[in-house]
């Protein structure tokens, strides 16, 4: 073990940071301060950074899921329209089926949750289902869900009659992003929540590998490490908190409440409850793949399914529960995308599966199955939101702002090869 | 002689009319290596993968410590302390060591959760004795060399307290040195009152590891010969004309 601590030298073996993480992170951080320059630092303002953050919450919830179905060798190409599908039976829910049959009208407090637990379990039932013709029908998975993308696209359809559905539940809206945010002092007490869990996790980390003699790195690498994680998510709660609610819009709110605004108040939005939503399902998601035997199995079957079968792994069931994983999550996205818009449109998740696909391409998942994180795919989603937001303020034509996008993904992968090449990874 | 670990009965088992085994009886004692021998498509792995539950027979029964048992699938065989060794080392190449060593067997911690340190912990502990210069347990298995991955392979089939050990053609992708350190640990195993059934198709392999020998030939039995009693000659001869040399003596 010695000869292995002292072939590690530069700063950051010492951290052991995956070296692909830094080098999505560095892109990230050029892209971002590149758009700044030529915007004339219109892009890094906590304005658009928090709309920025907002934009990629749906498709990086998506992307989350879209891991696990791409590490065990499958596909979902139907998580777009499921996202429609699932959005349009909650607006009909909220709009329709409660008030007519229940007697439960829009804003009742008891209709947003309704309203989500049915769209959730909507969506994990068909997600479940694709899973089952994937497992156990051994139909492959790019058919199924080529096949669920027109069937779902249409069912959404057929359910809204095409309509746009509009407006929804004022509860559920606030799921949406700037019509529900904590507001600065949550914002700061969760931040510092997060902050001190995540010290916390490092020290517990470091106690467990000590206590059965592994190697640590050193204790100054730790510290550093520390103080880099709390301060990127106090940095992040502290943009979040500058961009500044307008002074008219809360003029209004105070109105609505018969009050006066007080002379020259100003109030910061804070964190979005649905980018709280996507941390939420990036840190259980993260431990579902490294710390449950769910995640486990996944990455075993996707390394050599053949294995994983010998291990005596249920790959079948395996297979229903990640698409049933993926539906679930399509329905969460479903929830955050159309309270977004305030309402259901027909053109819903309209290609997402393809960015959600190539978000967790970029974050290094490979489609040969056995690789890929969490972290990694949301980045993906992050950069290619900042990508095609930047492009859009710096004015590039609508079709090369696709070309570039489509020309990103492959030049990311062809990136990707080469690095494993490079590093002897597989 | 005391009960054997292991009988198999009048095994047969086909795929699409052609009999890959038909009609098969082997049996294995304990600390008694056995060799399954016989040419590419004898029938011998197959036999084999009705035993570790890979495969489930059309007819014939097996008996695990005299007692009859039904094999179903993997599960099945590991909980009669029947572990397997393919050919194939069936390791997920994308996992370390230890998420290797306890697939589909992990230990977790009291929450449910992986117990990754005591993992770790545990086989640190048996690689220590199997292949004391085993020091990669944070790499993937594919950045391990061939012998170290048939290390890794073996620490999987020990460790849980094997009585019966299947090793399918364990030395095919090794080194000399490898095959030597290979053979040391069979021996090891045999002291430890272990059965092994080894598949193998290199005679002398056979003749210098095991005990007895069964030949296959086009998924019959040729016939069980005591090891001591027959030169390689012999076994080549049952192997390549399906002739038993006792029953010949006879």
């Amino acid at each position: 073990m010695n000869n292995v601590t002292h072939k590690k030298r530069g700063l950051f073996d010492h951290l052991e940071l995956d070296s692909r993480l830094l080098g999505m992170i560095a892109a990230f951080v050029i892209l971002s301060v590149g758009f700044n320059i030529v915007t004339d630092g219109r892009f890094l303002t906590p304005r658009n950074i928090f709309n920025l953050t907002i934009q990629t919450v749906s498709v990086a919830i998506m992307a989350s899921g879209m891991v696990f179905v791409i590490v065990a060798r499958h596909i979902d190409l139907s998580v777009g329209a499921l996202l429609a599908t699932c959005s349009a039976i909650m607006a009909m829910m909220q709009t329709q089926i409660l008030p007519d049959m229940f007697g439960l009208g829009l804003n009742h407090p008891a209709t947003w949750i309704l309203t989500i637990i049915v769209g959730l379990f909507a969506g994990t039932a068909i997600g479940a289902f694709h899973g089952w013709m994937v497992g156990y029908l051994t139909i492959p998975a790019f058919i199924v869900t080529l096949g669920g993308f027109l069937v779902w696209r249409n069912v959404a359809w057929y359910l809204t009659d095409g309509q746009t559905i509009g407006p929804l539940d004022s509860t559920f809206m606030m799921f949406g992003g700037v019509n529900g945010t904590l507001g600065t002092i949550w914002s700061t007490i969760i931040g510092g929540c997060a902050a001190v869990l995540a010290v916390y996790g490092l020290w517990n980390g470091r106690r467990a590998k000590v206590s059965h003699n592994f190697p640590v790195k050193p204790l100054w690498a730790e510290c550093v490490l520390a103080i880099g994680v709390s301060t990127l998510i106090m940095g992040f709660v502290w943009i979040l908190n500058s961009y500044t609610i307008p002074a008219r819009k809360l003029k209004r709110m105070f109105e609505a409440l018969g009050q006066e605004m007080p002379e020259g108040l100003v109030v910061g939005y804070g964190l979005p409850i649905s980018v709280l939503i996507l941390i939420g399902t990036a840190v259980v998601m993260t431990v579902v793949a490294k710390r449950t035997r769910f995640g486990r199995y996944i990455y075993a079957t996707g390394g050599n399914p053949d294995a994983a079968e010998l291990s005596g792994i249920n790959t079948r069931a395996l297979t229903v529960k990640i698409f049933a994983l993926m539906g679930f999550l399509c329905a969460l996205s479903a929830v955050v995308a159309s309270a977004r818009l305030a309402n259901h449109s027909n053109d819903m998740g309209t290609l997402d599966e393809l960015r959600v696909i190539a978000a967790a391409v970029i974050g290094g998942t490979a489609l040969s199955g056995g690789i890929g994180t969490i972290y990694g795919a949301i980045l993906g989603a992050l950069i290619m939101q900042a990508l095609q937001s930047g492009m859009a303020m710096v004015g590039v034509d609508a079709p090369f702002q696709n070309i570039v996008v489509g020309s990103v993904l492959v030049l990311a992968v062809l990136t990707d090869i080469l690095y494993r090449k490079r590093t002897g990874s597989a | 002689m005391s009960t054997p670990l292991v009988e198999m009965r009048g095994i047969s088992i086909a795929f699409g009319g052609v009999k890959a085994v038909d009609d098969v009886s082997v049996d294995l004692y304990p600390g008694e290596v056995v060799g399954l021998l016989g040419h590419n498509g004898a029938g011998k792995s197959t036999l084999i993968k009705i035993l570790s539950g890979a495969y489930a027979k059309d007819s014939g029964e097996v008996l695990v410590n005299g007692q009859q048992v039904t094999i179903h699938n993997p599960r099945d065989a590991r909980s009669h302390n029947i572990e397997t060794i393919y050919q194939t080392l069936a390791l997920a190449d994308n996992l370390d060591a230890a998420s290797n060593l306890f697939l589909g067997r992990e230990l977790v911690t009291k929450s449910g959760l992986l117990d990754e340190a005591a993992m770790e912990a545990e086989c640190r502990k048996i690689m220590g004795r199997l292949n004391p210069n085993f020091t990669k347990f944070s790499d993937p298995v594919s950045a391990l060399s061939g012998g170290q991955r048939q290390s890794v392979a073996i620490a999987r089939a020990v460790y849980f307290n094997a009585k019966i050990l299947i090793m399918d053609e364990p030395t095919a992708a090794l080194g000399p040195h490898e095959t030597q350190m290979v053979a040391g640990l069979i021996q090891q195993l045999k002291e430890q009152g272990i059965g092994i059934f080894l598949i193998d198709h290199d005679v002398h392999a056979v003749m210098e590891l095991c005990d007895r020998a069964s030949v296959m030939k086009n998924g019959k039995l040729v016939g069980t010969v005591n090891i001591s009693d027959v030169t390689d000659d012999d076994l080549l001869s049952m192997i390549i004309l399906g002739k038993n040399p006792t029953q010949k003596t006879q």
